[in-house]
């Protein structure tokens, strides 16, 4: 590459931050129209802010909540449910699909069984679930299980079967099994799809524990959600829809840094 | 050419089941394939010769009849068959390096002296500066090159070569295919070469087979005898050979073909 850059070239670059700037200008200034007109209706009474709350009072209450340290503790909480049922999840349904890889008569048996299941909403077992497993921790680990768990196994499966047949067919003509076949193709060449997997796991596993936490914890965000809502403390409700939106945002970001040091040979 | 025979092929007939019926794929073929010889097979396309390399691969069991390769019973794949395919094949989410060690890496042989012996070779074959690149970043011929590399280094001494340079463009084939050929007869390789090209089965092959439309027979075999001009002989310059052009017109006859 070389270090003199032409005047026309110059210009393109320039172009280009430019647009990236004010795309980011715009961004900002959207969240920031938006929450300004929140407060000014509020304060001047065109909405009822018994029943909209406005941003000041939520930041009063998030600093309350902060201070005497709750907020972390429904946090964490969430947190912990959310990341063991999507780990739980994702690697459960990795397996599972492997299994179904292996042997093609249980893939056909059990598909009909897969459709259906995937078709199913899962919340709709939350309640099923959290009578057999318990009301507690475990109860809405398990729902954010069921709720990835399935399309985990059949985007996984989708990928294992897509690959290249002469690409096995090459590990086979080097002696090799069906288990370096799994390790050597199979797998690696499914990693992007692991990544888009776990990236829409992370929502979902968020609407189990949430949902779960709906129907009968005594702690964590949706906790706090529904409890707000009951005794009409919408700021608490905006609150913690905030924090919800915050984490689960971050949590993707995670993942899409995980992506970048796994898949170089993508780009 | 030494006498000895590499491949023995014995009244090999293969037929396929599927639920709309059966299909004769390969009816009756005998042939043999000397030490140090390149044998091309041409035949019009569905005619099977893709079965036929899997057959002697291994992959694939016959209906009936045997292959013997090195005098041995071929009823599984063995690393002393190398085979290349149309595409390279290479592992996108490998460097090429990676790429050439996958053979050896799957037979556990992976040590100090075979990653020596893969930088020399790629070395050897111009491909030293990308060792760590990943195969997106190389040309269609460089990785058809490093896909030959990744087979002969488990060093097998039967290669079979399936349409290995019909992915790639015109002139890249020619190029690649000239330097396939003088790497195969420097190295002594015993090589099956399947293809629907005319010139490229003349220019590389010491004998030619033909076979029919399917099921497949052998039609006939052919010695290529090429006077190669100052002599040498490497694929492209035997192109120039005064009897390129009967060979190529005999083939063509016999092939048969209608459109």
């Amino acid at each position: 590459m070389s270090k003199n850059i032409s005047n026309e070239h110059s210009k393109y670059l320039k172009k280009l931050k430019k647009k990236k700037q004010a795309i980011f200008i715009v961004q900002i200034s959207i969240l920031v129209l938006g929450l300004g007109l929140w407060e000014l209706a509020a304060k001047l009474n065109l909405i009822d802010s018994f029943l909209t709350s406005y941003p000041s009072q939520v930041w009063r209450l998030f600093l309350q909540y902060s201070k005497n340290g709750d907020l972390f503790y429904h946090v964490a909480i969430s947190v912990f449910e959310t990341v063991v049922g999507f780990l739980a999840g994702t690697i459960l349904g990795i397996l599972i699909a492997i299994g179904l890889w292996w042997s093609d008569f249980w893939a056909k048996v059990l598909d009909p069984y897969l459709v259906m299941l995937n078709s199913l909403p899962k919340t709709a077992l939350a309640p099923i679930v959290i009578i057999w497993v318990g009301a507690g921790y475990s109860g809405i680990i398990v729902t954010a299980i069921t709720v990835s768990i399935v399309i985990t196994i059949m985007n996984m499966y989708v990928s294992f079967s897509s690959v290249d047949e002469d690409k096995i067919k090459l590990i086979e003509t080097f002696g090799g099994s069906k288990l370096q076949v799994l390790n050597k193709v199979v797998l690696p060449y499914s990693i992007p799809t692991m990544i888009s997997t776990l990236k829409v796991n992370i929502g979902l596993s968020w609407v189990g524990v949430i949902v779960g936490e709906f129907l009968v914890s005594k702690a964590g965000i949706g906790y706090l959600i529904v409890y707000g809502g009951q005794v009409f403390k919408l700021d608490l409700v905006m609150m913690s829809v905030f924090i919800l939106a915050l984490i689960s945002a971050l949590m993707y970001k995670i993942i899409a840094i995980l992506e970048n040091k796994f898949v170089k040979w993508q780009e | 050419m030494g006498k000895e025979k590499t491949v023995e092929v014995k009244n090999l007939k293969m037929v396929y089941h599927t639920i709309s019926g059966e299909t004769e794929a390969i009816k009756d073929i005998s042939f043999s394939v000397f030490e140090g010889e390149i044998l091309g097979i041409v035949g019009p396309s569905g005619c099977g010769k893709s079965t036929l390399l899997s057959i002697i691969a291994g992959l694939i069991s016959p209906s009936s009849g045997e292959v013997l390769v090195n005098g041995q019973k071929v009823e599984k794949p063995s690393k002393n068959i190398g085979y290349m395919f149309q595409r390279d094949h290479l592992f996108e989410w490998r460097t090429i390096l990676q790429n050439v060690l996958l053979g050896l890496e799957i037979m556990g042989k992976v040590d100090e002296t075979s990653y020596k012996y893969a930088e020399d070779l790629l070395d050897n074959y111009g491909l030293g500066d990308f060792k760590n690149m990943y195969p997106r970043q190389l040309s269609g011929g460089m990785r058809q090159r490093v896909a030959l590399i990744r087979t002969l280094i488990v060093e097998p001494n039967l290669l079979l070569l399936d349409e290995p340079f019909s992915a790639l463009d015109y002139q890249t084939r020619l190029a690649i295919a000239d330097e396939i050929g003088i790497i195969l007869k420097k190295e002594k390789k015993t090589a099956l070469l399947v293809t629907h090209d005319i010139s490229e089965a003349i220019s590389l092959s010491d004998r030619i087979i033909i076979l029919s439309n399917r099921p497949a027979t052998i039609k006939d075999t052919i010695t290529i005898e090429l006077s190669c001009p100052n002599g040498i002989r490497t694929p492209i310059k035997c192109r120039e050979a005064p009897e390129f052009r009967y060979y190529f017109n005999k083939i063509w006859k016999e092939l048969d073909v209608h459109v």
